[in-house]
């Protein structure tokens, strides 16, 4: 008998924590579907008394949150793509070859990840327009690529590094070269580490507002979430508006999220279990 | 035992033997990623440290002082509340998502029905861009949102106020929604360090009649040794990084009461063009990290090897 009463009590506890912890989500959902009037007469803290889809039409149409949504994709998936695949020719070399000074190259690369990226910001935004490339959404994604190849050749290499010797000695008497062992062998074993890297840098890189601040300026080149900064700036005190916009902005790493879960979840462990 | 580790030797050897030098694709391989880190990290990082040293306004050739901007922080006001802030930030914004994480992590640890929910809902908040919370918390701290709402609504009217507006409390109402993302990313990393340890140490804990809290405190704390020194890691340096979340919150203000070295650098770098000062700022927030970068550095090579 106290053993259920102890079991519904940590139900109602942990179910309670957990409304709590949604409910704010919840709260903004609903208010992306309340009209103007409706937020004016009654107040952000009411309950709705309307519903409606044009908050939605004007922040995908007049804030033009659609183009910010391909501006995200833009950099996003070119920049998991290069990262990953540098990240991963590097932490081949570095782990299954005696290559000179291998653990100063990863000493250096990660420790490059490990800077506080305030230190890169300044000089970075001067290279970018000295190079001619400023205001582009090419130096954000070369930005990006730069700043995580540390962090993911290092995991990359933990991983490879520890596959077993044998396929690899099995693939060089077939007569496989390197480019090939890479490519057919430790590549295809490796994708559960991909996967997961994946994962986590896409929501990082769509996710980040501080590189794009810095290296952009002009309102139709700006990524989403820096775009949903100046949102605030268009709608004034239109909150159900800003609402719609955020729900959008949050649209693509949810589905990420939804759709690797596993991995995300795993890759986000990465580290913690050593 | 030493069969193996004769086997190994050999082979060892025998791989010296075959491949006394590295291919230049497989150099390439790793030289072409290293270029690209130190095109955008190694030499933007150089030239911070060398930008800390001097004054420039970003047009004329910058004039080197020396430690001038270091000596010019002692004496400015708004260097000290942003170093003060970010010290809060660190104990609070640190202290309390290990705390959060770690309790979360302890009672959603067994596997039972429902809990797979409940560790959803808390890692929801995880997955969304810190300015997406943020916007989410400034919908709440509106005036009549839903907190003035809810005090009102239980009586404690007079605590209603601009939360994000008054100096006395932007700091902390800038703090609670990055706790709030950040309590559900603790409870992951723990969650996997728990699953980590070995049920038989738990199981003879309790044969020898440890309570559940004597439990947690002899067997399950000592284990997690690896796990904690990695999340206080993590805590530090996404502390003295934080940015976003203030920034699409306050700005750093009103009158500088929310703001925090990023903040302050940022502002001093891109809106009042003080380069020099600006990288002297991230130099202190280089210096701050230094030592738990330098331990994770070290952690992560021992473990190389």
């Amino acid at each position: 008998m106290s053993n259920r009463l102890k079991t519904g009590g940590y139900h109602l506890a942990m179910g309670l924590v957990s409304f709590l912890w949604v409910a704010p989500i919840l709260w903004v959902v609903v208010i992306s579907f309340r009209s103007f009037d409706d937020v004016a007469a009654n107040g952000l803290g009411s309950l709705p008394h309307s519903f409606t889809f044009s908050t939605y039409v004007q922040a995908w149409q007049d804030a033009d949150e659609f183009r910010a949504l391909v501006n995200s994709l833009l950099v996003t998936i070119p920049a998991v793509l290069l990262s990953l695949g540098l990240a991963s020719i590097a932490a081949y070399g570095l782990a299954r070859y005696n290559i000179p000074f291998r653990r100063t190259v990863l000493l250096l690369m990660l420790m490059g990840n490990l800077l506080p990226p305030q230190i890169l910001l300044i000089p970075i935004s001067r290279f970018v327009e000295l190079i001619g490339y400023y205001d582009t959404l090419i130096a954000l994604i070369a930005v990006h690529v730069g700043f995580g190849l540390g962090f993911y050749t290092f995991v990359l290499h933990g991983f490879m590094r520890d596959l077993p010797k044998e396929i690899q000695e099995a693939a060089t008497i077939d007569g496989a070269g390197p480019g090939k062992i890479f490519a057919s062998v430790i590549l295809p074993l490796t994708r559960p580490a991909l996967a997961a890297l994946g994962a986590l840098s896409f929501t990082w890189i769509f996710n980040d507002l501080l590189w794009s601040i810095t290296v952009i300026r002009s309102g139709d080149k700006m990524p989403v979430t820096p775009a949903l900064l100046g949102l605030q700036g268009l709608f004034v005190s239109s909150w159900n508006v800003i609402a719609a916009g955020t729900v959008i902005a949050a649209v693509p790493t949810v589905a990420v999220f939804l759709k690797f879960q596993k991995h995300f979840v795993g890759g986000l462990a990465i580290g913690a279990v050593k | 035992m030493t069969a193996s580790a004769i086997e190994v030797k050999t082979r060892a050897g025998s791989a010296k033997r075959r491949s006394p030098r590295v291919s230049p694709l497989i150099l390439a391989f790793v030289f072409v990623p290293f270029a690209v880190e130190a095109v955008w990290v190694f030499w933007p990082a150089l030239q911070g440290f060398w930008l800390s040293l001097t004054n420039w306004d970003g047009l004329s050739a910058p004039t080197f002082v020396g430690f001038g901007n270091f000596g010019d922080m002692v004496s400015d006001p708004i260097f000290r509340t942003a170093l003060k802030n970010t010290a809060i930030w660190l104990v609070l914004f640190g202290g309390l998502s290990v705390a959060g994480g770690f309790g979360m992590a302890l009672l959603l640890q067994k596997e039972r029905r429902g809990v797979g929910i409940y560790r959803a809902a808390l890692f929801t908040p995880v997955v969304f861009s810190l300015v997406v919370t943020a916007l989410i918390w400034r919908v709440f701290y509106q005036p009549d949102g839903l907190v003035d709402s809810v005090l009102r609504g239980v009586g404690l009217g007079d605590l209603v106020r601009p939360w994000l507006a008054d100096p006395d409390t932007a700091l902390y109402a800038v703090i609670v929604p990055a706790l709030w993302r950040q309590i559900g990313y603790v409870m992951v990393l723990y969650l996997a360090g728990l699953k980590a340890v070995d049920p038989a140490l738990y199981e003879a804990a309790r044969m020898d009649g440890a309570s559940a809290l004597q439990r947690t405190r002899y067997v399950t704390i000592p284990q997690l040794k690896g796990v904690n020194s990695v999340v206080l890691s993590v805590i530090v340096i996404d502390s003295l990084r934080s940015f976003d979340i203030v920034w699409s919150m306050t700005k750093g203000g009103p009158y500088h009461s929310s703001e925090l070295l990023s903040t302050y650098m940022y502002s001093t770098a891109f809106q009042s063009t003080q380069l020099g000062y600006a990288s002297a700022i991230a130099v202190v927030i280089f210096l701050l990290a230094l030592a738990v970068i330098l331990g994770y550095l070290i952690r992560a090579f021992r473990e190389e090897t």
